[in-house]
């Protein structure tokens, strides 16, 4: 992606790409179990390529995931659209300002990649190395305590993405290329619905996700398959680093990932035609009008904690949710103290769980904040205390705000759009 | 009879973790009654250069499918896949595009 982006923003080329583009990159190696002298190599060798590229980068660990403001996890304000500048008024500003700039553009880059860097190595001018230290020791309790590999991998990727915002955020950036390829996305768009994420798969898998209302998260390479990318790199020399993740060398079925993945190109080989059937029929899904942004007078829909997809839960009875629920608690070790009259007690079911077992009261508290796919993989998380402070904070801030609104409910006035069950 | 060969043989996207990391090997395949192909060479590198995990490279009688496999940089669809006949001083790589691995 990066090498089209350069191509896309030469001089020569037809219809030049209008924008500044900066590059941030990840390092999970400690979740990948890879040692510090290993991540210190891969770091110097992305930083070369990086550096080569001529933009502004940002070297990101994951374990500043834990320094986050809680401000991640909520919704920034709706940019609007534009204006109302036409297309080609925008497109000549963004010249002229270009121009202005030109004179000092090369030393401009220089120096935003200068600030970047010490920005990156000691955050907030803290001395990195021992901070560091006791971060991974943080973030390999948080990972230890995951008990299956595809919770694993779904925390990591929500946590990727926490600090992949905050830093589009904190740099100004309005919005995030990333790279994920047709085969990537096919995979991701099944592996999705075994987990439960329907509900939010045409954000996940679009082209273009707004849920995070500033930034924009934009997948320009969905149109490519894996393999075309592969002959691509490789005809045109494009650098690579190689960096292990966290399925690395995993047996087939360690993960729902993995089974998918497997599924799907098997049945790529045989008949050809599954990655794009697959993805062409993922591109039919379109984000419900509601999603785009709130209409006015009406109240914000309630979002997930960790995924900030619309939450999925919160829906009347007779659905399929509140028959896994009731099937849960039928089916439990210790038969609830005073079963509720029906199905109809959601929050009754999370104070049953609660009361039964103290250890759990404070997931109790947390799994109604979550949708249904982020449930289950904080399910599998055995320590909740492990998990970054800012998630935890914004946790505990919901649930209060979430008490309080149930006990003044009686004095507020409600538009008649509400829905009288909700609360 | 197939007179002795020398190959260059890459591999790339991850695949190369499977062979001690190293991406370009220098092979010399030596004598042998049949013509050397694709199907020959794929057991021998399981045999001589594979150090770990065959599975995440092999399956059955070809590759494992996710690993493109380039002869001269083309495609091996192009060449006959399997059947493919070795000449001397080819360049065959072997990219993984899977996520693990």
């Amino acid at each position: 992606m990066l090498r089209q982006v350069q191509e896309g923003l030469r001089r020569e080329t037809a219809k030049k790409l209008r924008f500044v583009p900066g590059i941030i990159y990840v390092d999970e190696g400690a979740v990948c179990g890879q040692s510090p002298a290993e991540r210190e190599e891969t770091l110097l060798q992305m930083e070369a390529i990086l550096r080569a590229s001529g933009f502004p980068y940002h070297l990101a660990r994951l374990e500043e995931v834990f320094d986050l403001p809680g401000s991640v996890l909520q919704r920034g304000p709706h940019r609007p659209a534009g204006p109302g500048a036409s297309y080609k008024e925008a497109v000549e500003s963004f010249i002229h300002q270009h121009r202005q700039a030109e004179g000092g553009a090369p030393e401009r880059l220089a120096e935003l990649s200068t600030r970047a860097m010490p920005g990156a190595e000691t955050p907030g001018g803290r001395g990195a190395r021992p901070l560091a230290a006791a971060r991974t020791e943080q973030l390999l309790q948080l990972f230890g305590s995951v008990k299956t590999l595809t919770a694993k991998e779904e925390l990591l990727q929500a946590l990727r993405t926490h600090l992949i915002l905050h830093t589009a955020r904190a740099q100004g950036y309005s919005k995030v290329l990333m790279g994920d390829s047709c085969t990537r996305l096919a995979v991701k768009l099944l592996t999705n619905l075994s987990l439960g994420r329907g509900a939010s798969l045409a954000m996940d898998t679009g082209f273009s996700d707004d849920r995070h209302g500033d930034v924009l998260v934009v997948r320009p390479m969905r149109e490519y398959s894996a393999k075309e990318i592969a002959f691509y790199n490789r005809l045109f020399g494009v650098p690579t680093v190689l960096t292990p993740a966290l399925d690395t060398r995993a047996p087939e079925k360690a993960s729902i990932h993995r089974v998918i993945e497997r599924f799907l190109y098997g049945l790529q080989a045989e008949f050809p035609s599954t990655v794009s059937t697959v993805y062409r029929t993922g591109e039919k899904l379109s984000a419900a009008p509601g999603d785009a942004g709130p209409a006015p007078g009406a109240a914000e829909p309630e979002r997930c904690l960790l995924c900030l997809c619309t939450l999925d839960t919160n829906v009347e009875e007779g659905s399929a949710l509140q028959a896994i629920l009731v099937s849960e608690q039928l089916s439990g070790e210790r038969p609830p103290a005073a079963s509720p009259a029906g199905p109809g007690a959601c929050a009754g079911a999370a104070e049953q769980r609660g009361c039964c077992t103290h250890a759990t009261a404070p997931r109790a508290d947390f799994l109604p904040l979550l949708c249904y796919g982020c449930r289950l993989t904080i399910k599998d998380t055995a320590c909740l205390e492990s998990l970054p402070p800012y998630v935890r904070s914004e946790a505990a801030r919901r649930s209060r705000r979430a008490a309080m609104k149930q006990q003044i409910q009686e004095f507020l006035l409600e538009d008649d759009a509400v829905t009288p069950g909700e609360s | 009879m197939a007179a002795p060969m020398s190959l260059v043989v890459e591999f790339g996207g991850g695949a190369e973790l499977l062979f001690d990391g190293i991406k370009k090997h220098q092979v010399t395949l030596p004598c042998q009654p049949e013509p050397w192909d694709i199907r020959n060479l794929l057991k021998w590198i399981k045999q001589n250069l594979l150090k770990e995990r065959p599975e995440l490279f092999i399956q059955g009688d070809t590759v494992r499918p996710g690993i493109l496999v380039l002869i001269n940089d083309a495609d091996w669809e192009l060449m006959g896949e399997l059947d493919y006949k070795l000449q001397n001083q080819d360049n065959v790589v072997f990219i993984s595009t899977l996520h693990g691995g």
